[in-house]
């Protein structure tokens, strides 16, 4: 039996529910001391004076780090860059007196209990120089310019170049549809606080325990910025509480642990509290407008895309929020706009589905808006302006089972059951709407390395410095090397999150099973060689055997009707174990002259009540096509995250800037919604079949983000169904819907 | 600007740690703590019972919920010296169905919240005071999951549980 | 948060005369980890012996203010006699808050206005004379009904909304003896004195709280309206008991929440509704009188029309209780 494919449970499933998944703060040290973070209260301007004293006398409060006594450390901007920094000068802790944005970590308390820290920590008071701020964007959209490029450029292009004459196609075009699309700010909160615990071994060596999505991405930036030799630092990382794209780049706390462990020579852990997580990277509030044009038959002709976002006064952070429409829908004249305006707060960040969730919304509603105005059934509009070809970049995709997502799709949710008109369907005293709307997000796959190893007893080790924040990587990549080798998950061991295995990217945007899985294949492949080599010296019957003749299967390696078991090949190898490291890449040459991409379709059912406007998502349905899927039952249950994460974009989550505070408000799970579990009902997950020999040897897509594209503008489409009301500011709020 | 926070300012004060007893899990835990150390603390900084998770450390995300004589409750709202003589059952200390069922149903990702959300749906099959899905899922919407197993959690408890599903 | 001495009472008169106690922690905890609040010495009331349970009384039952919200909800005699007070109790917080909160520290939580958790922005109820950041900040969440210009919270409590329609009368007990107080005439409304939630005056302690004989429970509603199906607060809850002779209005109880800085009752409202036939009309007439004087803000101008809608709903679901649902969600 094969191990791709089967709905495997978890393998660290029993760490988890027994409470012995060890996460980055929670490693039993010696003498650890504990970091509180001072937070400015500020906006914008400088500190005057910070005055420590009475923390000082706090019993157990060791030092006070500020931007006066922190030690030296790396003088370049550049250093400060990590993997994932935009372009611009990366923020620098405690580097001066300067404040840039209201959180900023201007002061570090240890001591030796977490009491003590957080106590010192409240005693502190600030004088600062205040000076005048900007943090709305609806009031600085005058200052919107194009984005910087740099590195990062590359993984995320700017919108695809004008085609044809989209102000003419527009203006002649028989159907029209326009809107004006408005986000909030999101904070990514996963559950799990940011923590690092630092360990100083006094050999100038660390082992640092820190709550990222790349451990590779944190020994360099912690050997970057502190000078120290990257063999010196080991980041470990095995479980990770939530990210969602948080853990992306290396967070203050990181920064704060080392530079006190390293100054103190001890070991230090710095948690932040809940406050402090709405501090750092957040997907940006976002302005969009859209205006499309279709002929009568529903085709469309002209398609016209822009966004305004903000991003910080030192770094320019761009996510693909026009970019989706010419991917989808064929049409001829195109315009699309990304710009930026610079405001009086951190840097934003990846969160899930970042651009795509937001650009998808515009898209999608819009689509909704012109089958209304033609009278033709959404998922039928699709269907007239489907195509496999990618008009952005001109290329045909890889795969696109997409139209099978539509067809599957609408057939499970009873679609067909839909009655055209808004408000024309209800139950009891609600509302009820359908909506669909189709997701799209890129399949990207990135270089890794991997190494494989058949130890002493014949099992199979794999290793990567990948982390797994949840998503069941641990348990895919056993199974994309069980099969390598055609061994049962028992025989096989992952060793990952530990930047002292073989390197891997950060993990996000749906790309670590391709990248990871990938070179898995590459270096079982390169070990299958070489167990065969060491065959042949001792084993006649496979002298002649070529690579491609032989197969492996229990530990065996069998060519014609013999066979030799891996523990033999050992004993031949003077019982030492056989391993090789390798490089896995996607092959650009092929791939050059195809799309890659994953698609959905999204089917949902809301009750709006016709008095009160309150709103229930009652069911939805998320269709997937992203290749061959490893684990249906991890897979099933990330696409499910991104539909409750749907929810919560389209109904509830928003962090709120108070303008004249020039501050977040709800910083706190209690004021920062997301869904509960009463708000979740029936949902439901089908994974169509495709088949991509082109993509990558395992055929993988990748579905962390694609379930969190389609769903919530499918949510606002059910609304308006449900209410004839079109409310394009997410989140939607029920009393908008209230009955006049 | 106006440099002082809003806050009352305090002084530091001269209290001394305390020794006390806690039952956590069957056993007597004996700890020297000050009075202001949260129950949620004292299990995770000074008796590496780390299975107990700090979400906002504000009684608003669930994720710290333990079974404190019989009753579901959030270790970051008490105070250690509050629960002496109480009988605290953490979640190194279960063995029950609903944790295989969790595994079963894929229940969680990256399992933060589990131990908090299995402590939470022991306590609620204890009190045995809802019945359908929607009193279930009312009951346990002290949980929160950012992850979004919301579905497969209460699967994995309305399996335990038995009866109405619906 | 500051560190503090503990200690334990055994009686009620260890306590009387004294400051800061602590029951369920789970307001004070809180206030005193956002250093909102602090404390030299910390009582904890849960040893005190008595105050633990729900009596029958001659008059009606008695709630020990240290039984849990909890226990108190799901208490037969509650059950059975006051259903309205378990359906509130059971619309607030999480099941584990309500394990540990208890009865009379329900009534005496504090506001969850943003900017009163704010240590940095400026509030009249932390810090009088430094002003009002939500007058024109964001107010969704914020009160339209009794506010004054120099506060405009509300006061976050379920359960007291249900007490409120239930007449209940606090006991309270001080180093001068006892004395009752009407639950109308406990929470305050902020005027010149916004750190002022209540008339419990220093070094008071509220021992129980009376549920007078009638409790309405042949027909009663709880209604809850907020951003997400449960844990969330309220921006509009209505606590409806009514007294039915077939259709016509016996007697009746209509109490707000989520709209003002205590729970709000209009008696003119009920007094128009005696009599008259139980229908939407009256309801929407009597919602009218109940929110005569509310003013709006930037952001929650919308409650106005909301708060009229939901009592004439939570009314209506009161003549058949049985539509009520989990989390004191509209019925279907």
């Amino acid at each position: 039996m094969t191990q791709i494919g089967q709905p495997i449970s978890r393998l660290e499933g029993k760490l988890k529910v027994t409470g012995a998944a060890k996460y980055s703060g929670e490693y039993k040290v010696p003498n650890l001391l504990y970091g509180y973070v001072v937070s400015s209260a500020i906006t914008k301007g400088k500190i005057i004076k910070i005055h420590t004293e009475s923390a000082e006398k706090i019993k157990g409060v060791v030092k006070i780090f500020t931007h006066l006594n922190r030690p030296g450390k790396a003088w370049f901007d550049m250093q400060y860059a990590d993997m994932d920094a935009p372009p611009g000068a990366s923020f620098r802790p405690l580097h001066n007196d300067e404040i840039k944005f209201n959180g900023q970590p201007i002061a570090l308390v240890v001591a030796e209990t977490f009491e003590a820290a957080r106590e010192g920590a409240s005693m502190i008071k600030v004088d600062y120089q205040e000076t005048k701020f900007q943090t709305d964007l609806h009031s600085n959209l005058a200052a919107a310019r194009d984005a910087k490029k740099g590195m990062a450029t590359l993984l995320k292009p700017p919108p695809p170049k004008p085609t044809g004459d989209f102000e003419k196609a527009y203006a002649e075009s028989d159907f029209k549809a326009s809107g004006e699309f408005i986000h909030s700010t999101e904070h990514h909160n996963p559950m799990e606080l940011f923590t690092t615990t630092t360990l100083y071994d006094g050999k100038g060596k660390l082992t640092i325990y820190d709550k990222t999505q790349g451990t590779i991405n944190c020994q360099l930036y912690v050997g970057n910025v502190f000078g120290l030799h990257f063999k010196n630092v080991r980041v470990v990382s095995p479980f990770v509480g939530g990210a969602f794209g948080s853990g992306l780049r290396p967070q203050y706390q990181l920064f704060l642990s080392v530079m006190a462990a390293l100054d103190l020579k001890r070991h230090v852990r710095v948690t932040l509290d809940r406050s402090q997580m709405f501090s750092f990277g957040h997907r940006p509030q976002t302005i969009q407008h859209t205006r499309f044009g279709a002929t009568q038959e529903g085709k469309i002709t002209a398609l016209n895309h822009t966004s305004v976002a903000e991003t910080s006064q030192f770094e320019d952070y761009t996510e693909n929020v026009t970019n989706w429409s010419s991917m989808m829908y064929p049409a001829d004249n195109t315009l699309f706009e990304q710009k930026l305006v610079s405001l009086d707060v951190n840097s934003p960040m990846d969160m899930r589905a970042p651009g795509g969730s937001t650009g998808l919304h515009a898209i999608e509603a819009t689509m909704d808006e012109i089958s209304y105005k033609l009278n033709i059934d959404p998922l039928e509009l699709r269907l007239i302006n489907y195509s496999t070809f990618n008009n952005a970049e001109k290329k045909p995709y890889s795969s696109k089972e997409l139209k099978a997502c539509y067809l599957q799709g609408a057939e499970k949710f009873g679609w067909y059951k839909r009655s055209p008109q808004p408000r024309s369907m209800s139950r009891g005293q609600k509302l009820v709407g359908y909506g669909m709307a189709t997701g799209i997000w890129d399949a990207m796959q990135l270089p890794a390395r991997a190494e494989a190893i058949i130890t002493k007893d014949g099992k199979l080790h794999v290793k990567s410095a990948v982390t797994d924040i949840g998503v069941g990587t641990l348990t895919v990549m056993t199974q994309i090397a069980a099969d390598e080798f055609g061994l049962n998950m028992e025989d096989v061991l992952f060793f990952y999150g530990d930047s002292k295995l073989p390197f891997a990217p950060i993990q996000g945007g749906s790309f670590t099973t391709a990248t990871v899985g990938t070179a898995i294949v590459f270096a079982s492949k390169a070990l299958k060689k070489k167990l065969l080599k060491i065959a042949k010296t001792s084993n006649e019957a496979f002298k002649k055997a070529e690579i491609e003749e032989v197969t492996f299967k229990n530990g065996m390696m069998i060519y014609k009707d013999c066979s030799i078991s891996f523990l033999e090949i050992i004993n031949t190898n003077k019982d030492k174990p056989i391993r090789t490291t390798n490089f896995g890449y996607p092959h650009a040459l092929k791939l050059r002259k195809y799309a890659r991409a994953v698609h959905s379709a999204s089917f949902v059912e809301v009750e709006v009540d016709q008095e009160l406007g309150t709103i229930k998502v009652t069911r939805a349905l998320t269709a997937v096509a992203a290749g061959r899927i490893i684990n249906p039952k991890t897979a099933r249950s990330q696409v499910l995250g991104g539909m409750v994460w749907s929810i919560s974009k389209a109904l509830m989550e928003e962090t709120i800037m108070d303008a004249q505070l020039g501050k977040y408000i709800n910083q706190s799970f209690a004021e920062y919604h997301i869904p509960v579990h009463a708000d979740i009902n029936e949902l439901d997950v089908l994974f169509v079949q495709e088949d991509d020999k082109i993509i990558n040897e395992l055929g993988i897509k990748g579905v962390g983000e694609v379930g969190l594209v389609a769903m919530p503008p499918a949510i606002a489409n059910a609304i308006y169904h449900a209410t004839g009301k079109r409310i394009n500011r997410f989140p939607i709020h029920f009393d908008e819907l209230m009955e006049s | 600007m106006e440099t002082e926070s809003f806050t009352k300012t305090h002084q530091a004060t001269t209290v001394t740690p305390r020794t006390i007893t806690l039952s956590i899990n069957g056993q007597q835990h004996a700890l020297t703590i000050l009075p202001y150390v949260s129950l949620l603390d004292a299990l995770r900084e000074y008796l590496d019972l780390t299975g107990t998770k700090k979400g906002c450390d504000h009684g608003q995300c669930g994720a710290c919920t333990v079974i404190c004589d019989g009753k579901r409750i959030i270790s970051c709202l008490t105070l250690a010296v509050m629960k002496e003589g109480a009988k605290i059952t953490t979640i190194e200390g279960i063995n029950h169905p609903i944790q295989q069922a969790f595994i079963d149903h894929d229940a969680f990702q990256c399992g933060y919240c589990t131990p908090g959300q299995i402590c939470s749906a022991i306590g609620l099959l204890e009190e045995g005071k809802v019945k359908s899905r929607e009193e279930v899922k009312d009951s346990m919407s002290g949980n929160l999951c950012r992850c979004g197993a919301n579905q497969q959690i209460i699967d994995a408890i309305m399996q335990v549980k038995g009866g109405d599903n619906e | 948060m500051n560190n503090f001495d503990y200690q334990k009472a055994a009686t009620v008169s260890d306590v009387v005369g004294k400051s800061t106690f602590v029951a369920g922690g789970t307001n004070l905890i809180d206030l005193l980890k956002y250093n909102l609040t602090n404390a030299a010495t910390l009582i904890d009331i849960n040893t005190i012996g008595e105050h633990h349970d729900i009596l029958e009384i001659e008059d009606g039952v008695r709630l020990g203010a240290l039984a849990t919200n909890a226990d108190t909800a799901y208490h037969p005699i509650i059950e059975q006699r006051y259903p309205l007070l378990s359906r509130a109790i059971l619309a607030g917080a999480s099941a584990q808050i309500r394990n540990m909160a208890t009865n009379g520290g329900n009534l005496l939580q504090r506001t969850r206005c943003y900017y009163f958790y704010d240590p940095h922005a400026p509030c009249n109820k932390r810090l009088p004379g430094s002003g009002c950041s939500a007058i024109n900040g964001y107010n969704r969440n914020m009160a339209i009904l009794g506010t004054s210009e120099n506060c405009i919270a509300v006061f976050p409590s379920d359960m007291s909304i249900a007490l409120s329609a239930l007449d209940a009368i606090i006991n309270i007990k001080s180093e001068d003896g006892e004395r009752s107080v009407d639950f109308a005439d406990f929470h305050r409304l902020p005027g010149d004195t916004p750190p002022i939630d209540n008339n419990l005056k220093p070094g008071e302690f509220i021992t129980s709280i009376d549920l007078p004989l009638k409790g309405f429970a042949k027909n009663y509603s709880y209604l809850k309206l907020r951003d997400r199906a449960s844990y969330a607060f309220a921006l509009v809850s209505v606590a409806t008991g009514l007294e039915l002779d077939g259709d016509t209005i016996r007697d009746v109880r209509i109490t707000l929440g989520g709209v003002s800085h205590k729970p709000w009752r209009v008696k003119d409202a009920e007094h128009y509704l005696i009599g008259k036939k139980a229908d939407r009309e009256n309801f929407s007439a009597a919602a009218d009188i109940i929110l005569q004087g509310a003013v709006g803000f930037a952001h929650n101008t919308f409650k106005i029309k909301l708060a009229k809608k939901a009592i004439v709903r939570n009314c209506m679901m009161a003549l058949d209780p049985s539509t009520q649902l989990p989390g004191a969600q509209p019925s279907a």
